[in-house]
Order: C-alpha cells, then sequence, then structure tokens
C-alpha cells in the first residue's frame, strides 16, 4: 500500500510539472507573500498528537463544543454624529437581530480631546460618535439595558475616561458595575505601533492600561479589560505574520506589566481579549487565528506559568478587511467581506464585525449597514459551516499554513527580544519600519499587476455608479459645542474641580486612578479636562517620522 | 553648460487628528523614488504648520492625506492660509477617502487634484511631471 502511494505521488508530481501553467504573471504566494505549493499532502502535515476543541493549545478552538454551543457574537461597530442620532442606529442594529454593541467615537474623542477645542474643527461626528462628557453617554445608551447586553469601545488613550463614563451610567441605570460586561479595547501599545492615536509618552500610557486592568478584576470582572489588536496592525499594512507576532508581543508586554505590578497572572490572564484582522487571503488568515491560540496558550502555561485553563485560551474578536475594500465597483464589497468573514467563523472567531460596502466612502448608511450584518446571518445560518468544529482541521495545507505561521511569529518574538521589548522597539521604528516595507511591497505588487484588486488594477469599468452615501451635518460641531456649554453651566462647579484636582495628585502618585477618572466623570468633567488634567502630570509623545 | 534646474520639493503632510499613516508613506515613497524631494512632516498637522513648513523648506507642492472625513474643512483651510501668507504659487494636492462630490467642491476651493482610494502611484508622479514639466528630478 506504501509503494503504491508513493508511486501515485510520483506520477501525480511528474504530470503536475508537464502540464501547462497559467503565464497571467500573478503571484501565488499568499497576499503576506508566504510561498505555496500547488499541493499538500499527508506529507506535510506535522507530527503530533491528535488536538481537540477546548483543550491544550486550543488550535481548534477554546470552547469543546464550538459553535454547536454559541454562535459567535454579531457586533457591528457603529457610531457617527450625535450620541442621540447613534442611539437611534443602535436600536435599529438591535431591532435586525444584533446581539452586542460596539462604539465607534469620533476623532476628538479618540484624541482625548472637546468637540470644542479648536483642532476638532472638521472632524466632529465624522468618524465616530461625539462623547465629551457624561451626559452624551447617557444618551447614547438612553433605553438600553446595559446589564441585558454586551458593549466593546473602541477607544485606546483616553480608554479608562469612557470606561469610567459607562460604569457610571449603569450605575444611574440601577446595574452594579460587577454585572457588566463587554469590551474596552484599551490597546495603546498598537496605538504607538501602527494607529497612532497616542496622547501620554509609554511609561503613563502603560500604567493607565495596568490601572484599568487592576480594577477591573477587583471591580468589573464580568468585563475584557483589553482588546490586543492586530487589526491597526494589518490595516496599516503589515503582513499576516506581522499582525500575528506584533499582537501576541504586545499581549505579552501587557502581561509583563501587570506582573510588575503586583498581580497574579490567574487574576488578569482571562479577561485580556484579541482582535484580529480578517484579510482576504482566505486560508492563511485561518492559518492565523488557529496559531493564535497555539502561541498563545503555549506562552501563558508554559512561559508565565499560568495555572488555570482559562488563562491559556486566547479569544477574539475579527473585522474583516477595511483595506481590501474598493471605492470601485463598491458593490463587490459584499462578496469580499463575505469570504473575509467564512475565514473569520472557520478559525474560530468569538464576535465578528462585518464591513459594510460603502465603508471605503464614508460611514455606511442603514441599508448598507443591515446588509453587512445580514452577511454574518447568512454564514450562521444558511451554509452549515457552523455545524462542525474546526472544520479545516487536518487539511495537509492548513495545518502545514497554521505551523508556518507559527514558526514566523516565534522568529519575530526573537527579534523583539533582541532589541529589548515591545516598548524600545516602538522607539527605534522597528515596527513601524517594518510595516511601512510590508506596505510599500504590497502596492509595488499591484502596480505591477502581480497582485490583482477587481476594479482597481484590472476589471475596470469607466462609467461608475454613484452609491449613496450618509452625510454627517456640519451644523453637529456647533451644536456640540453648544451642549458642552450647557454641561458647564449646570453642573457642579467645586465638585468638578475638586475631583480634577485630587486626579491630578494621584497621577503625579502611584494610586490606581481609576477612581480618581470616575469621580470626576460623576462629577461631569468633560473628556478634555480630565486628558488635560493627566498631560499636565504626563506630558504627551511626539514620534519620529519614519517613512 | 545647462542651467542647474532646481529639483520640485514636496512637503507631504497628514491633517488633523487621524494617525492612518500608510497611505502617505506609500505616496512619500514613491515620489522619492521617482526622484522628488520630499519632506513628510509627520502627524496631526496643523494647516498653519504644514504652511510653515512648505515655507521653509522651499517647497513648490503641499501633499495633503486625511482618512477621518474633516477633508473639507482641513484642505480649503491649507489653501486659506497659502492665501494669507500671500504663498499661492505652491500648489496644494491632496488624498485619502473622498467621496466624488466632495472633489468637484475641493477643487473649487483651490485644491489642484485630489487622488482617491486605488490611485496607481504612477498616476501621481505623471500629474507632477506634467504640472512641472520643466523642473528636474534628483
Amino acid at each position: 500500500m506504501k509503494v503504491r502511494a508513493r508511486d501515485a505521488k510520483q506520477a501525480w508530481q511528474e504530470e503536475f510539472e508537464s502540464s501547462p501553467v497559467r503565464e497571467d504573471g500573478i503571484e501565488t504566494s499568499t497576499i503576506s507573500g508566504i510561498p505555496l505549493e500547488p499541493l499538500y499532502t499527508s506529507a506535510d502535515l506535522p507530527r503530533r498528537a491528535e488536538e481537540y476543541p477546548g483543550q491544550f493549545p486550543y488550535t481548534r478552538g477554546i470552547h469543546p463544543s464550538g459553535y454547536r454551543g454559541r454562535l459567535w457574537t454579531m457586533r457591528q461597530f457603529s457610531g457617527f454624529a450625535t450620541a442621540e442620532e447613534t442611539n437611534r442606529r443602535y436600536k435599529y442594529l438591535l431591532a435586525n437581530g444584533q446581539t452586542g454593541l460596539s462604539v465607534a467615537f469620533d476623532m476628538p474623542t479618540l484624541m482625548g480631546q472637546d468637540s470644542d477645542a479648536p483642532t476638532s474643527r472638521g472632524e466632529v461626528g465624522h468618524c465616530g460618535v461625539a462623547i465629551d462628557s457624561l451626559a452624551d453617554m447617557e444618551t447614547l445608551f438612553a433605553g438600553i439595558p446595559l446589564g441585558d447586553i454586551t458593549t466593546s469601545m473602541t477607544i485606546n488613550s483616553p480608554a479608562a475616561i469612557l470606561l469610567c463614563m459607562y460604569i457610571a451610567v449603569a450605575e444611574e441605570q440601577g446595574v452594579p458595575a460587577s454585572k457588566l460586561g463587554g469590551t474596552l479595547q484599551n490597546d495603546i501599545l498598537k496605538e504607538f505601533i501602527a494607529q497612532k492615536e497616542f496622547i501620554f509618552p509609554p511609561a503613563p500610557s502603560m500604567r493607565l492600561v495596568v490601572d484599568s486592568i487592576e480594577y477591573c478584576a477587583k471591580e468589573v470582572p464580568k468585563w475584557n479589560t483589553i482588546s490586543i489588536s492586530g487589526y491597526h496592525i494589518r490595516e496599516a499594512g503589515s503582513t499576516a505574520a506581522q499582525e500575528l507576532a506584533f499582537t501576541l508581543a504586545d499581549g505579552m508586554a501587557y502581561v509583563d506589566a501587570c506582573l510588575e505590578r503586583g498581580m497574579h497572572i490567574d487574576d488578569f490572564a482571562s479577561r485580556l481579549s484579541f482582535f484580529f484582522d480578517a484579510h482576504i487571503d482566505f486560508f492563511e488568515e485561518i492559518a492565523k487565528f488557529r496559531a493564535a491560540r497555539r502561541i498563545w496558550a503555549r506562552w501563558m502555561r508554559e512561559r508565565y506559568g499560568a495555572q488555570q485553563e482559562r488563562s491559556w485560551k486566547l479569544r477574539f474578536h475579527t473585522q474583516t478587511a477595511g483595506v481590501s475594500l474598493t471605492a470601485q465597483q463598491p458593490e463587490l464589497n459584499i462578496a469580499r467581506t463575505a469570504v473575509e468573514a467564512l475565514a473569520a467563523v472557520l478559525g474560530g472567531t468569538q464576535s465578528l464585525h462585518t464591513n459594510a460596502m460603502d465603508e471605503v466612502l464614508a460611514l455606511p448608511t442603514d441599508k448598507a449597514a443591515r446588509l453587512a450584518l445580514r452577511t454574518q446571518q447568512l454564514l450562521a445560518y444558511e451554509t452549515g459551516v457552523a455545524s462542525t468544529i474546526d472544520p479545516l482541521g487536518g487539511s495537509y495545507f492548513v495545518e502545514a499554513l497554521t505551523d508556518e505561521m507559527e514558526r514566523q511569529a516565534e522568529a519575530y518574538f526573537k527579534r523583539i527580544e533582541e532589541i529589548g521589548g515591545v516598548i524600545p522597539a516602538i522607539e527605534v521604528g522597528f515596527f513601524q519600519k517594518e510595516i511601512a516595507d510590508a506596505a510599500f511591497r504590497y502596492q509595488q505588487e499591484l502596480e505591477q499587476k502581480r497582485r490583482i484588486v477587481i476594479g482597481v488594477n484590472d476589471f475596470t469599468v469607466e462609467d461608475e455608479e454613484a452609491i449613496e452615501i450618509l452625510r454627517i451635518d456640519p451644523r453637529l460641531e456647533s451644536q456640540q459645542a453648544e451642549r458642552i456649554s450647557e454641561v458647564r453651566r449646570k453642573r457642579d462647579q467645586a465638585k468638578c474641580s475638586n475631583a480634577l484636582n485630587r486626579l491630578r495628585k494621584a497621577a503625579a502618585g502611584t494610586d490606581n486612578l481609576m477612581p480618581y477618572i470616575l469621580d470626576a466623570v460623576r462629577a461631569y468633567a468633560t473628556e478634555g479636562e480630565i486628558m488635560h488634567t493627566m498631560v499636565e502630570v504626563f506630558g504627551t509623545y511626539t514620534e519620529t517620522a519614519v517613512v | 553648460m545647462a542651467t542647474a534646474v532646481r529639483p520640485v520639493r514636496i512637503v507631504v503632510a497628514k491633517v488633523g487628528l487621524d494617525g492612518h499613516d500608510r497611505g502617505v508613506k506609500v505616496v512619500a515613497r514613491a515620489l522619492r523614488d521617482a526622484g522628488y524631494e520630499v519632506i513628510y512632516t509627520g502627524l496631526r498637522q496643523t494647516p498653519e504648520m504644514v504652511v510653515d513648513a512648505a515655507l521653509q523648506e522651499d517647497a513648490q507642492v503641499i501633499g495633503l492625506s486625511i482618512h477621518s472625513g474633516a477633508h473639507m474643512t482641513l484642505f480649503p483651510a491649507v489653501v486659506e492660509e497659502l492665501k494669507r501668507r500671500k504663498a499661492t504659487d505652491i500648489i496644494v494636492f491632496g488624498g485619502g477617502i473622498i467621496p466624488d462630490d466632495d472633489i468637484t467642491a475641493l477643487k473649487k476651493s483651490g485644491v489642484e487634484e485630489i487622488f482617491t482610494p486605488g490611485t496607481p502611484l504612477q498616476e501621481i508622479v505623471d500629474w507632477l511631471r506634467k504640472r512641472f514639466p520643466e523642473s528636474a528630478t534628483k
């Protein structure tokens, strides 16, 4: 039998080599440049004991029951204009079967400044919802019972402030912090690496992250305190292996920082969560997700000595790749997103955002947002892909690619360690350079048509029909400014100033800042005021631009 | 002896609050490879800072990048600042997530050209070559 199998392989090899191959100049490597064989066989299967879902190292998934137990959470990232309008969109999405909320904030909110700051001009409410104080947060979640849903908040430098606002709104609704479920992105390292929405220098930034992790471990135990994100690294142009490696390296840097604070690994590890991109190269993405779980489990158990199984399990959210979408023939984006979402599901994601077809032009319209959600529902309920756990496990190709991802990630961990760790590597521009190089390489491949993007460098059409897009009312900026003035007028000024003064003093010391920020939030201090108070103590960070 | 022709100097800048610098970096590299002198300002530049940089660097061109939707405010603000500083000989082009309708309005406000996602880098280079036929590149 064995001899015959070898003969068959040999025969195939000969026939393959004598068959004509396409000569269109298009790359056969993955989109990240990993060379691929035309065929994988049992010879490519790694020699290891059979793996099962729910068992270390969780390559096949963290739950023994996969999606049979529970489908992934359909969590569409959404927010625009005012808290009032976004509140309406949330209720619309929930009414259409969405199962969790995910808040998109506008640029001033992300950068910790109020809507009436001079540098906020032109930005208010454009790429997310404008939140300036607790008053806006109350409006954002009006009529939405925070004890019954989970909410994800994409915010980083000012993450602690927005989490405190959420806690405060819940208090007003009568929901104790201990019952709150959700996720705070709170991942400052990838901001320094890729998305660049940093404010404070690395050290105080890390202190705030650890403060929130430490605080939540006691007070908000069901909250995912951080969502360690590869998404932005990938969207900035990295390869799949870089996304995987840099994200997990960031994760270990947070673990190190918490241990340094004196926390015990099993007290916080299970509340760390991850966030990956689902790009268009189908199998590479699935391999990336599978490798991520395996690497994390091994590092948590073997390097950090975590004892509890839940500390070993890497849970992640996925968003389809915004960067893969095209402004040309935008309806095609529905197809791209469906393929990417399928990769996320086959990779075992815990929650998923599918991009809307018009997101390459503006924030999604109601109709486009619903179509994006429907795409997930189609995968979950029509295609049958949720019936079998890790259906690609054992695939010669996927298993080999999973191992290759792992190997490349481990090589990066070594390089980062040689530089002295994640923060020193940020300071010398290591990640930034790696990502910019990869982005430039990909762009050149497009220019040379070694990679094809439909509608962009091939299969183009002359006259494109414009699609309807969402417009933000320019009057919003002054309305939001008036709203802040009203908050400032109505609040107890002395109470607010006292809270800010106490925060300033604490920032200069070593106390956990969360209770101080919570007090300032409750006193209706604005986000900008709270950030400014901390900037007075911490200073700000400027990066050296690398091209 | 040929007269020395001054190479075209281009200041590329991220205006506004967003930090998405993939596009600006790729364009900066491509222009540099095409022989232009490129000065990248880095992130979070105000219109005033951009014009300062262009004057200081004696640039003929400003290239702006934005991904947050604030282009309708910030691109024209750079043009206005150039007028205020009597430096309208410096031309402005831009790129980013910019809907078609906005492109017309931006061009009316004095932005010479807008390049949207999917533009081949060569198209930007060709546009500059046409715009500065006399100038040498390095």
